[in-house]
């Protein structure tokens, strides 16, 4: 019989090991030998170049240039077609068509919470734009010559595109920022030239890293720190690890670079909808997404309930746990207290304790945060932008972009966000937001004169639309996507950070999460109730008993 | 000299403690998962209640075969017969130290109060947590099945809780009317060792 008794509990252990297995939810310490197994490094130490062309060897860049465009001249001889594909790119033209929403978006048309617009400042925002000599409309779009090819190619880090120089490099040693003390060196342009490979994160940072006016101010999750970040801050990028570029996710063909913020990819594990793209695969999808990678069930079998998730939750909630982790990141900017002089009538800055640029004449108040916790909302994919000519409630705070989604849609996702906050003029008459002229050696520029009037109307000319000439300050508020900056596992969300009263999500609308506190408070209190009655009635029951027994009842 | 009678089988002690056990278990951990308390951790709380879950279905899967083979399923059939005398017993009888109405035999091991509760227990209650309990788990296949449409979380937490409750009750009530058999502990005895004083 004691055998039996053994089977008996042998297999019902037995059973429970093996449910254990499938369906615990507990988190797996993780050991050294199973992160090599699922992240083989690949070696860390980089050659020089694994490409077959040295272009140090070539003929065409051993000259003297003097210029960008000279430079851009000569790739072109070999790279015939490489101007042509990047003037088809929004890196280029600046304007972003959504094929959804229809609405003209890019850097040349929307009015944003930072810098605000471009139009009118083009000298200096065209630091940022790939090209060279954009300072008014008479741009050539068509000029090839006038493609900046290096700026993203080339490897010595000495080239920069100095604000104010309509989208050039200084070519005479300067002084910059003006009246810094700083100079800036002049390029050799040959070397620079001579250096060019596949675009490295430093490429692409030395835009990305720095928008909205500095290193890590717009974003949160993008900024100089990812040229060489630590593991604990891009899980992906670290160099002695896969030391991945922007373009190892943006997969870039013929210069069209994969992904967008103005139409983001969320990929949603329904079974109407798309699988998330496979590399190699040609149907249009966007292989900058985790799935396309990680696939729509990336955790382990013992893990099996985070993949219960992934229709629901954005790999980027549990995994970007928290962004500016490096550095701190913009998080309000208020144009309307603007220009305070001191008595002489210069211009002033102050910092913040924690050491960063809380105000500027030029700019307004500023606050920063770092190690910021997103906030969190459904998302499908789909934004709608406050454009120029939007009507606006100048009694609400006016969202310069809205990102769609609900829980009923069967499409959007639970996906983290940067929401900044902002002060912006605003045509109290037409109620829509203006374009200030900010940047600029004439008499109507806001950061040499400090006039709005004189700024605004300037900056609605250069933008041909009509200004009433009466200017308030708006509240705005524009959402980011947080997407890049992806922790190593052991620091993702664990469980109770979302299920819990106060967890990360309280504020997700539509969903029953076990342990937020979604109970039917109903049920809870009958349910209490009777369980308390049923309780008491015993112990009186219990206790009659024993007085009864005692008194020798019925005996 | 009281009779003695072995009433309850290894099997099904074996089964009943282990059953007992883990429903204890789930009820604590299930209200974690709840919210109501914070005592082993969210995620823990959630591993241990479903691995505790399996446990009880591969219990039962051996409970209803033996139930079905020794035709022990017999012993939860409703009868009406005392059931008037064992209320009267316990509301009245049971201070005045009056004899206890039920005489149990191994063909009868349950009054007719415990067979009504125990039947209640196992085909309702039980399905209950049972059903809500696998809608739950399998959450994430609702919509390869196509019945996320028809099925919300929210009603099927409804239903497990509600559930829960109940077993809860059940569990308060049981612990306590152990203690009103033949004397306080026949029924504890006679359930860790097979012999029943009646």
């Amino acid at each position: 019989m004691s055998k039996l008794k053994i089977a008996l509990l042998a297999l019902v252990t037995g059973g429970a090991v093996a449910a254990f297995n499938a369906f615990a939810t507990a988190p797996v310490p993780t050991t050294p030998a199973a992160m090599a197994a699922t992240a083989t490094p690949v070696p860390a130490v980089k050659k020089a170049s694994n490409s077959t062309a040295d272009h140090s060897k070539f003929k065409e860049l051993q000259k003297n240039f003097k210029s960008g465009p000279e430079v851009t001249k000569a790739c072109l001889t070999c790279h015939t077609e490489a101007a042509k594909q990047i003037q088809k790119t929004k890196h280029w033209t600046f304007e972003f068509i959504n094929p959804e929403t229809q609405q003209k978006l890019g850097k040349k048309h929307i009015i944003n919470n930072f810098c605000t617009a471009v139009e009118s400042n083009q000298k200096f925002c065209s630091a940022c734009h790939v090209g060279y000599g954009w300072e008014n409309e008479k741009f050539d779009f068509t000029a090839e010559d006038k493609v900046d090819c290096v700026v993203c190619h080339e490897s010595t880090g000495t080239y920069r595109k100095i604000p104010g120089l309509s989208g050039h490099p200084t070519y005479k040693d300067m002084e910059f920022p003006a009246h810094s003390g700083k100079i800036v060196k002049a390029p050799d342009l040959a070397k620079v030239a001579q250096s060019v490979g596949k675009t490295s994160r430093a490429n692409c940072g030395a835009c990305h890293f720095y928008g909205g006016g500095g290193d890590a101010v717009k974003h949160g999750d993008l900024d100089s720190s990812l040229k060489d970040p630590a593991r604990y801050l891009d899980v992906h990028m670290e160099k002695k690890g896969l030391n991945f570029s922007c373009g190892s996710c943006h997969m870039t063909s013929a210069h069209q670079v994969a992904g967008s913020r103005y139409a983001p990819t969320v990929v949603h594990g329904s079974k109407e909808l798309l699988p998330p793209h496979m590399r190699g695969k040609v149907d249009g999808s966007n292989p900058a997404s985790c799935q396309s990678c990680h696939g729509n069930k990336p955790h382990s079998v013992t893990m099996s309930k985070l993949n219960e998730h992934t229709d629901k939750i954005a790999c980027q909630t549990c995994h970007i746990p928290e962004f500016a982790r490096a550095q701190a990141t913009k998080m309000s900017w208020d144009w309307s207290t603007a220009g305070q002089l001191t008595p002489e009538g210069k211009p002033i800055s102050k910092k913040d304790s924690g050491g960063h640029n809380a105000y500027d004449s030029k700019k307004g108040d500023f606050t920063w945060e770092d190690h910021v916790i997103p906030d969190y909302i459904w998302f499908n994919g789909k934004v709608n932008y406050t454009l120029r000519e939007t009507k606006l409630d100048p009694t609400q705070v006016i969202k310069i972009n809205s990102f769609e989604g609900s829980p009923e849609d069967g499409k959007s996702l639970i996906w983290p966000v940067k929401i900044f906050h902002g002060k912006q003029p605003y045509d109290t008459v037409s109620n829509t937001l203006l374009v200030p002229h900010t940047f600029g050696d004439d008499d109507s520029s806001y950061w040499s004169n400090f006039d709005w009037e004189k700024s605004l109307e300037a900056g609605m000319k250069a933008a041909n639309v009509p200004y009433s000439g009466k200017y308030g300050f708006v509240k705005t508020e524009m959402s980011w996507p947080i997407t890049h900056m992806v922790a190593p596992k052991a620091d993702a969300l664990t469980c109770a950070q979302c299920h819990s009263k106060e967890g990360r999500l309280k504020n997700v609308k539509g969903i029953y999460m076990p342990g937020r506190g979604d109970n039917n408070k109903l049920l809870d209190t009958v349910g209490w109730a009777f369980a308390l009655m049923t309780l008491i009635g015993v112990l009186l029951h219990g206790a009659i008993r024993i007085y009864a027994h005692k008194k020798g009842l019925g005996k | 000299m009281s009779e003695k009678i072995y009433v309850f089988k290894r099997f099904e002690r074996l089964w009943h403690w282990s059953q007992a056990s883990l429903i204890i278990f789930m009820l604590i951990t299930g209200f974690e998962v709840h919210g109501s308390y914070h005592l082993f951790g969210f995620a823990k709380a959630v591993g241990m209640h479903t691995v505790a879950a399996w446990s009880l279905v591969g219990l039962w899967i051996f409970a209803i075969f033996w139930h079905a083979t020794t035709g022990e399923w017999k012993q939860y059939i409703p009868t009406t017969d005392k059931v008037v005398a064992m209320m009267k017993f316990y509301s009245v009888g049971i201070f005045q130290n009056a004899p206890h109405p039920f005489k149990a035999t191994a063909l009868k091991k349950h009054n007719p109060l415990q067979r009504l509760a125990y039947l209640g227990v196992l085909l309702f209650i039980a399905p209950l947590l049972w059903f809500s309990g696998w809608f739950y788990i399998f959450f994430a296949q609702w919509n390869a099945w196509g019945i996320d449409k028809y099925v919300s979380l929210e009603w099927v937490a409804f239903f497990h809780t509600a559930g829960a409750f109940m077993m809860l009750i059940f569990l308060i009530a049981h612990l306590y009317l152990t203690t009103a058999g033949h004397t306080p502990t026949s029924h504890i005895k006679a359930m860790i060792t097979g012999w029943e004083e009646v």
